[in-house]
């Protein structure tokens, strides 16, 4: 459990949090440049010493203003990735993954030096200087170099964000690995809903230096009172896991709760495996009959829970329930007002295409 | 042979006075510069003019204050005396004292500039790596700052080297004490010794070319690669 309830002013930007965390997994502080995710890191790294409040992690209280208590950064056991990785620019690599790991009593050391390296692919760059990477090696390494301080926690100020999309996908896969092979919470900042909806287990909205939710990613994200519902981007997360592969359509199946079965255009994967789906609003449309004759895969049945406006005055949101799972929907207001939606009715979802999100 | 035996030994105590005051500099300057770099204090402009003094005033200024500072009835003087040092004018130590305060800015302003070049981005990357301020100070800020230092200590050394005002006023011009080149070839002239002066003036000339080459070489190497 993380417990940070901060406080801090500026001319322009104040920010003033109160959140109750999960100790374990991956939360994601979520919003536009200038919502105060990166501030609220560098309170909780300790990297800002006007910050006024508390702070406790897993047990251990790190800040309390009130009685005058602050651990400076270098001594609390967090580990730090950077926007652009920060490496430090003439040490080697090596000598960048060392430098935090040397100043960690050997007996806390929990993450092998092989291991991290090997976790992140670099074993080949250890004795370049760092401004002989890529922006996406230096990235690795600054998520290793992180890592083999054995941290507590782990905070990471968008890692992504500097890089290209192929760079991204190119180290998203190491931060699934990190994620499910590693036992350490990370707090992850993002303004990319595709980060967010790949790796969050929590996801916290931020606006304006304030956290306006702070909950499970899957609900969070199905939430229509949300910004996040304004969006073109808004979506819906569905976990699932791998019942079948029909190897002659090369199609995926995958239930979800209550064993409703979505089906998708994937390569075969074991049975069983968990799975992360995304279903964007605006690619599942709604009629009140089955839809017979149609290309779309997925048609399931629904029940109409709220309908919410969107940035855009021709359209709304409406949050649908599948037996237990919401799906969010995005459709006309024309289309609306002829259907005669209303709470609780019944209607079909067409689902145009799906994400797997691995 | 063209030089003196005291042509030597001005040349020599010059090198003596250049060295010593440069280590004394590098000392404490560094802690100024830094503290400059990183304060956010209202005492910043005021402490960053006063060390940057030294560039505007005449020579003679500096001399002259720190004569009568260091006189019997100045302070540093009677402080000095106290102690059981004597005084420090006309003695080599005096020209040190002279000398350090003469070439500060040349060595706090490069030494500033380097540390305002790295910024706080890689003082948090250490501390977030478990580095104290004072681990974080010699692990990272001092080796990112060497091109800095470099800088700093051939400014200060080379302009020591060259003063001339300072030296006359408080160390006057005694023989192997605090007869430095440039009171040397002063004497030259006045005693119209002009080959003499030509050897020692073109020697310096020869020098300050080839440590502002240095310089700029040395400037040329900064990227990490």
């Amino acid at each position: 459990m993380i417990e940070a309830n901060f406080f801090l002013g500026w001319d322009a930007f104040d920010l003033a949090v109160e959140l109750r965390l999960p100790g374990s997994g991956v939360t994601a502080l979520f919003g536009p440049s200038g919502s105060g995710k990166t501030t609220l890191l560098r309170c909780i790294a300790g990297l800002e010493a006007r910050s006024q409040g508390q702070l406790t992690v897993n047990g251990e209280r790190w800040q309390d203003s009130a009685s005058g208590l602050f651990v400076p950064p270098h001594k609390r056991p967090i580990g730090y990735v950077f926007q652009d990785a920060n490496l430090f620019p003439h040490l080697t690599v090596a000598k960048n993954l060392a430098y935090g790991q040397k100043r960690v009593d050997a007996r806390e050391r929990r993450i092998a030096q092989d291991h991290a390296i090997e976790l992140l692919g670099i074993t080949h760059l250890l004795e370049r200087m760092p401004n002989r990477l890529s922006g996406g090696e230096r990235q690795r390494v600054g998520i290793a170099r992180a890592l083999l301080t054995s941290p507590r926690l782990l905070l990471m100020d968008e890692p992504l964000a500097a890089l290209d999309y192929k760079r991204k996908m190119e180290i998203l896969p190491y931060l699934e690995r990190l994620h499910d092979e590693l036992d350490i919470p990370i707090l992850y900042v993002s303004h990319a809903p595709d980060e967010v909806v790949r790796l969050a287990d929590h996801l916290v909205l931020m606006e304006s230096g304030r956290a306006i939710a702070s909950g499970e990613t899957s609900e969070t994200l199905a939430r229509t009172d949300l910004p996040l519902a304004l969006s073109e981007d808004a979506g819906v997360l569905i976990k699932g896991r791998v019942t079948g592969h029909d190897a002659a359509y090369g199609l995926l199946s995958v239930a979800f709760d209550h064993g409703q079965t979505l089906r998708l255009a994937h390569p075969p994967r074991a049975i069983g495996e968990p799975l992360r789906i995304r279903v964007q609003a605006r690619d599942v449309s709604l009629s009140l009959e089955r839809p017979t004759g149609s290309s779309v895969l997925n048609i399931i049945p629904a029940r109409v829970m709220t309908v919410a406006e969107t940035d855009n005055p021709a359209h709304r949101l409406v949050r649908l329930d599948v037996a237990g799972t919401a799906l969010l929907a995005r459709i006309t207001r024309y289309s609306l007002e002829q259907l005669g939606l209303c709470r609780d009715m019944q209607v079909w979802a067409q689902i145009k295409s799906v994400a797997l999100l691995g | 042979m063209p030089l003196t035996s005291a042509d030597f030994a001005a040349i020599r105590l010059t090198l003596e006075l250049a060295t010593v005051t440069t280590l004394i500099l590098l000392v404490i300057g560094t802690p100024i510069a830094w503290w400059l770099s990183r304060t956010q204090s209202w005492f910043k402009g005021p402490v960053g003019a006063i060390v940057a003094l030294p560039l505007v005033l005449p020579p003679t200024v500096i001399g002259f204050y720190l004569l009568v500072a260091m006189g019997p009835n100045g302070f540093v003087g009677q402080f000095t005396e106290s102690l059981g040092l004597g005084r420090l004018p006309f003695s080599f130590a005096g020209l040190v004292v002279g000398s350090v305060i003469y070439s500060l800015p040349f060595v706090v302003q490069p030494l500033q500039n380097a540390f305002d070049a790295i910024g706080p981005r890689p003082l948090e990357a250490a501390a977030t790596l478990r580095a104290s301020p004072l681990d974080c100070f010699f692990t990272v800020v001092l080796p990112l700052a060497k091109p800095g230092f470099i800088t700093a200590s051939i400014l200060g050394f080379a302009h020591t080297v060259g003063e001339f005002g300072v030296v006359l006023m408080i160390g006057g011009n005694i023989p192997e004490k605090t007869r430095v080149v440039s009171v040397q070839i002063f004497d030259h002239v006045e005693a119209m010794e002009y080959a003499q002066a030509h050897w020692l003036a073109g020697g310096m000339v020869v020098f300050s070319f080839v440590v502002l080459l240095a310089l700029y070489a040395s400037r040329r190497r900064t990227t990490w690669s």
